[in-house]
């Protein structure tokens, strides 16, 4: 073989292979972006298991015939931190709509309403409720994004060789999909 | 969209730069000139102090907002529920969290600055925190931080550093001619160059107000339009200005200056007008309420 052929086909390889650690690189980064973007959600859960306890108790002593809601948060919550992704958010949601009775407790108990506990706990768990709603977003978009990349051709053809997997989309619940109505 | 402001934001605020510059440079020598009938000595004193100023006023612009405008810092203990708020929008608008300030002073309003979006800083009235319920409070905030992502807060601070010193200096000059005018007249220079004089130290306020026309009434639109990109929710800021459009109280600390920095006018006046005109800072609340509806 003549050299200059020689050489041809070596820069043509030497283009590939950098093309190679081009895309495996941004596999890598967009992977860990969306684990980056799943720990956020995940703290903001981890925030919302230690709360409801103290709203449970607080709730507690001023409305005692609604046990059955609160048993309802309690057992949500104990599957808040294991499962999967989606099993959590599934957790997460059941919470947040029990927590959005027992937010309304305090228009039936206007004790409850002027507990300084109990409106801080609301605030923190609505900010922790919006929090996991905006990071989902995020995760959702960073999802999309790597898992495009992962099945289009070439950057396919690297991800299948070193075994880059699939990752789940959040779904969104049925309720939040509708406009959001006018509160006044 | 986003990117083509920003980068407009950034060539705006150069040429605000230049233009001030200019002007500094014309007024020197036409101060000058009426002093002592000599523009040369005008020109180099007035290089001299923007060669001092510019970078002075770069590095304190949003200080030096911040405390035109009566902020002070705003501690997390004493706002927890502002904090969260903010705190949860800078999910969406992918910001680093900025500083948050309190106005006090009861009418309802917020404005945003800092020179870049790693130092950002929110301002709010404790009018605006009394009034509004955390969904409007939720709409204002993401107003705010959407003019610091795209990068409104630089050009906005920048103008109001310079333009509260080009009023300055046109005072100066008024004085100036006020003096001669009563003074001897040591020798006679000549009255066209005078007039000239005077009429660069009329124009200098009015150039100032012109400024206002750079910053564009339709960024108050796009930051709305992203406001809700980041909530998701045009109600909770329909009705945060709804409330504000309500209010009769003008915020005492806001000048001509520094209007076009607010939320909504600080000028209860303006607020309640329909159409835009000419010298409005900000568009009606009318027609940034119908725009959202459309949403």
């Amino acid at each position: 073989m003549p050299v200059v052929v020689e050489l041809i086909l070596l820069a043509v390889a030497a283009i590939l292979v950098i093309y190679g650690i081009y895309v495996y690189n941004r596999l890598v980064r967009m992977r860990n972006w969306v684990r980056e973007a799943w720990s956020q959600i995940d703290v903001q859960l981890k925030r919302r298991h230690d709360l409801i306890p103290n709203l449970v108790e607080t709730v507690k002593g001023y409305a005692r015939h609604e046990r059955e809601t609160l048993e309802r948060v309690i057992e949500a919550r104990s599957r808040l931190l294991s499962g999967s992704p989606q099993e959590r958010m599934q957790a997460d949601n059941e919470i947040q709509q029990a927590l959005k009775s027992i937010f309304a407790l305090g228009e039936a108990y206007p004790d409850l309403k002027a507990n300084q506990n109990f409106l801080q706990l609301q605030e923190e768990l609505t900010t922790t409720e919006n929090k996991v709603a905006y990071s989902r977003q995020l995760y959702n978009k960073t999802v999309a994004d790597y898992n495009t990349l992962r099945e289009q051709f070439p950057s396919n053809l690297i991800a299948n060789m070193f075994n880059f997997k699939e990752e789940q989309l959040l779904a969104i619940p049925e309720e939040e999909r509708t406009v959001p109505t006018v509160k006044f | 969209m986003l990117y083509r402001q920003i980068e407009q934001n950034r060539r705006k605020t150069v040429l605000l730069v230049i233009l001030f510059g200019l002007l500094v440079l014309a007024t020197g020598a036409a101060i000058g000139y009426l002093n002592d009938g000599d523009p040369v000595t005008g020109l180099v004193l007035a290089a001299i102090f923007l060669t001092i100023y510019l970078p002075v006023t770069w590095m304190s612009a949003s200080r030096q907002v911040l405390g035109m405008a009566g902020a002070r810092p705003a501690s997390r203990e004493e706002y927890p529920q502002l904090y969260n708020i903010v705190e949860e929008l800078c999910i969406p608008a992918r910001l680093p969290m900025p500083k948050i300030y309190i106005v006090d002073d009861p009418s309802p309003n917020a404005f945003a600055t800092g020179l870049k979006p790693e130092k950002g800083a929110v301002a709010f009235t404790t009018g605006l925190l009394e009034r509004l319920n955390r969904e409007e409070l939720e709409g204002v905030a993401a107003h705010e931080l959407a003019h610091i992502r795209n990068y409104d807060i630089r050009l906005m601070t920048v103008s109001i550093a310079l333009i509260s010193v080009i009023i300055v200096l046109a005072d100066i000059g008024v004085r100036m001619l006020m003096v001669r005018r009563g003074g001897s007249n040591r020798r006679g220079s000549n009255p066209a160059i005078l007039i000239v004089a005077l009429v660069l130290v009329i124009l200098a306020p009015i150039a100032a107000r012109l400024v206002h026309f750079a910053i564009s009434r339709n960024r108050e639109y796009l930051a709305d339009a992203t406001a809700v990109e980041f909530t998701r929710n045009p109600v909770g800021l329909k009705n945060a200005l709804r409330k504000i459009a309500e209010s009769d109280l003008d915020v005492q600390k806001a000048k001509q200056a520094t209007a076009p920095l607010y939320f909504a006018s600080p000028f209860s006046k303006e607020r309640k007008k329909r159409r835009a005109g000419w010298f409005d800072t900000h568009p009606p609340i009318e027609s940034r309420i119908e725009r959202l509806e459309r949403m």
